[in-house]
């Protein structure tokens, strides 16, 4: 593998990333699977990075899911994706991030559409009008949060307590990255690093310290592809997808997989158990699995955030190994207590898929 | 016309590979002044780059020197110079060299010929990235330098993939024409490969297989009675690296309807043919248009095909699309008579 190759092919696709004043907009499903990723996301940058960033109560869902299993027509997409540039000019900011990868793929699409088909833009605003009486500007910067954390990646190394070394061997945690699927496939040059070779994840992965591996199956979908799963009959192909992505990149013995999408890292995750449980294999060392990280998790243990706190405790496949390599401490008697301290029980056991 | 005159009659011709040195030749047997003006330091083009030319294997270096043996004083080559400037003014066109001269010229040749496609524009079979991805190209120069051929890692590939059409009939990469030649150039390739290496297997990834040129179905046939050689009708989607430097081939076997997966340890990518950078250099001062593939625009149709928009441009060769050699000394010799019939009508008008 030629690095050389990659970097000269990174050049060619930078994006412009705002640098303040963002117009946050959650995901549907990621507070339920990866609960607190948003909410590092939000302390990370108001917090450590001093940024203004709003998190509007009033936004509903982009409608990713239903249009890409065809539930509903592009001007039901169109009309409430303008409600939500709407909200964020009635906040007065024009940069837009969402946290949903399918969100940001879109948003992209629609922006695209409404360049090359203006008279749609005229009916989307018409169609807003007439439900809400709204109008809206659109986004002069539209990023997702992990090109946000990228941004800013080498600022928060610097803050950091932690880097992406094995503190026993000194050496580089090998780390394998996914990509969600509609963050650069359908517009590459949307992308930071487009969408054969993104360079979003591994940028971080590089900039904290660790070293990124390639795969075969790097490019496979993660197994969420949401006709695969949503459509109950098809999540043979669902699981089958995940296994294969399991066991091309098995042989590298990563130490983990870092995401950016709300159904890559759920996949990843709660596949591996039911793989388990299914055929007896297991993917990580001495029985456990991989352990998969969102972005803003990975960023918040960077910080030295406790992982706890950042909602660790609710993967499938135990953190505990990777917190060991790291050296990152962990309170053994704290992991399933709530917010207010009161005791939710500890999960049963897998059968197979050896857990902390 | 008499001599005296076509002696007075200049032509540049800009571009010194196949089309503009036959072109040259031609056109100073029938008495004109030329001067060729060829980017690098050796007249021949693509032929230099080649080693051995489909469908006889015939060496490319026979043809070059058989083009440049035609040579003569009427002829004025100037190697490693380009075309800074150039303008039409009273039906005369003034060129200003990159060394400083200035050409004044009664009529101009394109023989721009082609760039070839830049295989890294094809991210997803990752030539320059992974290390045993090379092009049609690279594996004429191993050949042409006479090396063996070995993987990255300095051993004899057991397994070769080959895939047709990159960059050609390939709506992504923005080139929906056929490049005509890479077919053939796969076939030609994967023999050569089973000469030097009978014990290597060679699959051929293809869309179509256009054999159209005299004894090409031949050379198909040879391939697959003879050598052994595998085809498989199915694009490749895309392409890994292994963890031993081995590639990942993914596609579908379109005969079969099956996906197909298959690792090899080495793969060819058949680059085809773009226009050329130079072309749209110097066409964009003579204000000759490009057609909708990018390629130097022929707007008299089948009769006239060397006639540029422009009166006094003329075109020949691969500027005008993807050709064969053979394609191209004829489209050559054709441009240098419609040269000669457009001069002497134009001292016709003069006298």
């Amino acid at each position: 593998m030629k690095i050389e190759g990659k970097k000269n092919l990174w050049k060619e696709y930078q994006k412009e990333i705002a640098d303040d004043k963002y117009f946050y907009a959650r995901s549907c499903i990621r507070q339920n699977f990866f609960p607190a990723s948003e909410k590092t996301f939000l302390q990370i940058l108001k917090n450590e990075l001093s940024k203004d960033i709003y998190d509007d109560a009033k936004h509903t869902t982009c409608t990713g899911i239903a249009y890409h299993t065809d539930i509903v027509p592009i001007e039901t997409t169109m009309t409430v994706i303008a409600r939500q540039f709407s909200l964020m000019t009635e906040a007065g900011y024009t940069n837009y991030v969402p946290s949903c990868i399918t969100s940001f793929g879109l948003y992209t699409e629609i922006l695209e559409m409404w360049e090359h088909m203006p008279e749609m833009e005229t009916k989307a605003r018409e169609l807003l009008w007439k439900a809400t009486k709204r109008e809206f500007k659109k986004p002069e910067n539209l990023a997702h949060a992990s090109d946000i954390i990228y941004k800013f990646r080498n600022d928060i190394f610097a803050r950091g307590k932690y880097s992406l070394v094995n503190k026993e061997t000194g050496k580089p945690l090998h780390v394998v990255e996914h990509i969600g699927c509609h963050y650069a496939k359908m517009f590459p040059h949307r992308g930071v690093g487009g969408a054969e070779y993104p360079y979003v994840l591994a940028g971080m992965i590089e900039a904290f310290g660790g070293e990124v591996i390639d795969y075969p199956e790097r490019r496979h979908c993660c197994g969420f592809g949401f006709r695969q799963y949503v459509v109950k009959a098809n999540r043979g192909f669902s699981i089958a997808s995940s296994k294969k992505k399991f066991e091309s990149m098995s042989p590298y013995k990563p130490d983990f997989i870092l995401t950016n999408c709300p159904g890559c890292p759920y996949f990843l995750d709660r596949w591996q158990y039911a793989i388990s449980e299914m055929e007896g294999i297991t993917y990580g060392e001495n029985g456990y699995g991989i352990p998969v990280l969102t972005y803003e998790e990975l960023a918040g243990l960077i910080l030295g955030y406790d992982p706890w706190d950042l909602g660790l405790q609710t993967h499938q496949v135990s953190v505990e190994p990777l917190l060991n390599k790291i050296g990152i401490p962990y309170n053994t008697q704290t992991k399933y207590l709530g917010l207010r301290g009161e005791d939710l029980g500890k999960p049963q056991n897998p059968s197979v898929l050896k857990v902390y | 016309m008499s001599s005296e005159i076509q002696n007075k009659k200049q032509i540049l011709v800009i571009g010194g590979g196949i089309a503009g040195t036959e072109a040259s030749v031609r056109l100073s047997g029938l008495g004109y002044q030329i001067t060729l003006v060829e980017q690098s330091d050796k007249l021949g083009g693509k032929l230099n780059q080649w080693d051995r030319l489909f469908p006889e294997q015939k060496p490319a270096k026979e043809l070059q020197q058989i083009l440049v043996k035609g040579l003569n004083t009427n002829i004025k080559p100037l190697l490693n110079t380009t075309v800074c400037d150039i303008q039409k003014n009273n039906g005369k066109f003034k060129a200003t060299l990159s060394d400083g001269q200035t050409i004044v010229s009664d009529a101009v040749l394109l023989s721009t010929g082609y760039d070839l496609f830049d295989a890294r524009k094809k991210e997803e079979y990752g030539y320059g990235i992974y290390d045993n991805v090379i092009t049609s190209a690279d594996l004429e120069k191993i050949f042409r330098e006479g090396r063996e051929l070995k993987t990255a890692a300095g051993k004899t590939p057991k397994r070769i993939g080959i895939i047709h059409c990159v960059g050609s009939r390939d709506e992504k990469a923005g080139n929906t024409y056929c490049s005509q030649v890479c077919c053939i150039t796969a076939v030609k390739q994967a023999i050569e490969i089973k000469e030097i290496l009978p014990q290597t297997e060679v699959f051929c990834f293809y869309m179509d297989l256009r054999m159209f040129g005299r004894h090409f179905e031949d050379i198909y046939k040879k391939a697959q009675v003879n050598h052994n050689i595998q085809f498989i009708r199915g694009r490749l989607s895309e392409a890994f690296e292994n963890s031993d430097g081995t590639v990942l081939l993914k596609a579908e076997d379109t005969l079969l309807n099956k996906p197909l997966k298959m690792n090899v340890d080495m793969v060819v990518l058949m680059v085809g043919m773009m226009p050329s950078k130079t072309a749209a250099h110097v066409s964009s001062m003579l204000k000759t248009n490009n057609g909708t593939d990018g390629f130097i625009a022929q707007p008299q149709g089948h009769y006239r095909l060397s006639c540029t928009n422009t009166p006094g441009v003329f075109s020949a060769g691969a500027c005008t699309g993807p050709k064969t050699i053979e394609a191209t000394l004829n489209d050559a010799r054709s441009a240098a008579l419609e040269v000669a019939e457009y001069l002497k009508s134009t001292n016709a008008l003069l006298n």
